[in-house]
């Protein structure tokens, strides 16, 4: 639970609280500030988490205006339940990629050699989205051309860690500990990138993340969570998130 | 604001406080759990604790935990014995690296672990020469385990050892006992029910490690999947399976506790009484 306290000295700002997946952190950073200097006297508070994390949050009734989901089926457990409005456009999109350390102790140098025996795989568990994504990802490449029929097998019997967050990935790869990971290219920051070398997938077998993002039932700040949803889709938004590593959504041109 | 004479407190006042102050207590600690408890009904609980991912969990658990507090105990009771009988220079430096685990975020610990233990870390570099590797095995489940119990079990231990009447050492030097006798044949036995309530404290610990346990070992059923990751993971998609997995974990741990807290004065007939006492009438 995020206490908030109040700021001395400062005029009393009304707070837009803004529940975003964590890989959604250096893109909402930035929106969020932006939204900040538009709208003075608002203060935006991101609660960064696995979407699956904060939609139970949600539902257990954490005070939120704005949820926004790495994957549709987070958004439509609480449009069941009907915690969110039914209007969640998909803000962003974001891709698989495969990373491994930049020494390499694999010595990885295509996707096929995620199957040799040894390889120290680090995925997603299969509950969170980016281990969802990773392992449909996996069969669409067995079918590929160049691709063994088993290859998806052979990958997932090298998993060595099934992590809750795509982050514990991340740092697993970063840290030199696991031989591969499969995460969002959005993960693949600058200070990430120095550690690590980025193997692309292929978009024919490459799974699309979709980014819905919706206004709480329950929502304190109707208004500006409309504003800040209205940033995010404008050109400005979608700018930021491409800089950050995502991808715009599907219909909005640059 | 009248000023007036002071009153006494009248003597119901303390005894009223202490109890509002346990009930307070009581059920805030008490709550969570009971909530817990209530929300799955017994038949799903039944459910889910058969399941295989449960089984194996509960079996790793198990193993890693024992093995853990084996260790703990080895290591600790040597450290717990020179900081409750000795002063040397560097003592406050080990007291504090004892104790550090304690107050150390656990995540944090397990990033530690890996930059000491790690294929690329510290020690792990050159373990990686002779083949061996540590993360995402169930050896790293342990060390997690032992790094984050340790202070728990050396903390119990040295307050055991303090608390050994010193005249009974006294005593057993003027009849020319060697310290590893008077170690042998007074410290132990008397600093025995701290030892296994220091023990419990560790093995309680360790079955619940949960932070630097997923960070340096990861999370592999069957092989570094404890109950607590187990529980966290089930939470992500089935709050129930989650819940019931915690209940069972809360129950083995609270009977553990209540045995290991009971079982001194069966086993020894009042020995830690007569320990505990003595000191004090000495002062």
């Amino acid at each position: 639970m995020i206490v908030a306290l109040p700021a001395a000295g400062a005029a009393p700002s009304r707070e837009l609280r803004v529940f975003a997946a964590s890989s959604l952190a250096g893109a909402f950073g930035d929106i969020a500030q932006r939204y900040e200097k538009a709208h003075s006297g608002f203060v935006v508070r991101l609660n960064l988490a696995g979407s699956q994390q904060l939609a139970a949050q949600i539902e257990q009734g954490a005070p939120a205006d704005l949820f926004a989901s790495a994957d549709l089926r987070w958004m439509s457990y609480l449009a069941e339940r009907s915690l969110v409005d039914s209007t969640s456009p998909t803000f962003a999109r974001n891709r698989l990629v495969v990373i491994v350390p930049r020494t390499n102790p694999a010595r990885i140098s295509r996707l096929q050699d995620l199957a040799r025996s040894g390889v120290k795989l680090v995925m997603g568990a299969a509950t969170v989205p980016v281990g969802r994504y990773g392992r449909e990802m996996l069969s669409c490449v067995s079918r590929q051309p160049g691709f063994a029929a088993d290859f998806a097998t052979k990958a997932l019997r090298n998993i060595v860690s099934e992590e809750e967050n795509v982050k514990s990935v991340v740092s697993k790869v970063q840290l030199g500990e696991a031989d591969a990971g499969v995460v969002y290219r959005s993960d693949v920051t600058g200070a990430v990138a120095r550690y690590v070398r980025t193997f692309e997938i292929p978009d024919s077998a490459n799974v699309l993340a979709e980014y819905p993002i919706a206004v709480l039932r329950a929502a304190a700040e109707r208004d500006a969570a409309r504003d800040f949803i209205e940033l995010v889709l404008s050109a400005e938004g979608q700018a930021i998130l491409e800089q950050r590593g995502l991808m715009r959504a599907a219909g909005r041109a640059p | 604001m009248t000023p007036g004479p002071r009153p006494t407190a009248p003597s119901a006042l303390f005894p009223a406080l202490v109890v509002t102050g346990i009930t307070l207590l009581a059920l805030f600690l008490a709550l969570p759990i009971l909530a817990l408890v209530l929300r799955v009904p017994p038949g799903v609980l039944a459910a889910h604790l058969s399941e295989p991912v449960v089984q194996e969990a509960l079996r790793l658990s198990l193993l890693t935990s024992v093995a853990a507090t084996a260790v703990v105990v080895a290591l600790g009771l040597p450290a717990a014995y020179l900081l409750a009988t000795r002063a040397f220079p560097g003592k406050r430096v080990l007291e504090v690296m004892v104790d550090l685990p304690m107050v150390l975020p656990p995540t944090v610990a397990g990033i530690a672990l890996l930059l000491a233990f790690g294929r690329m870390g510290l020690a792990g570099r050159a373990l990686a020469v002779f083949g061996i590797s540590i993360p995402f095995t169930t050896t790293a489940v342990v060390m997690a385990q032992v790094f984050m119990s340790a202070p728990f079990f050396i903390a119990a231990a040295r307050a055991g050892f303090a608390g050994v009447d010193s005249r009974l050492l006294e005593a057993a030097a003027t009849l020319r006992a060697s310290e590893a006798h008077r170690f042998r044949r007074v410290m132990l036995p008397l600093a025995l029910p701290s030892l296994i309530a220091g023990a419990a404290m560790a093995w309680a610990r360790a079955l619940g490690e949960f932070g630097a346990t997923i960070t340096f070992a990861g999370n592999l059923p069957g092989v570094t999947q404890t109950m607590p990751l187990a529980v966290y993971i089930s939470l992500q998609s089935d709050l129930d399976a989650a819940v019931a997995l915690s209940i069972l974990l809360l129950a083995w741990s609270f009977a553990l506790l209540l045995a290991l807290r009971s079982a001194p004065a069966f086993w020894m007939g009042g020995g830690a009484d007569a320990r505990r006492s003595d000191p004090a009438q000495a002062r």
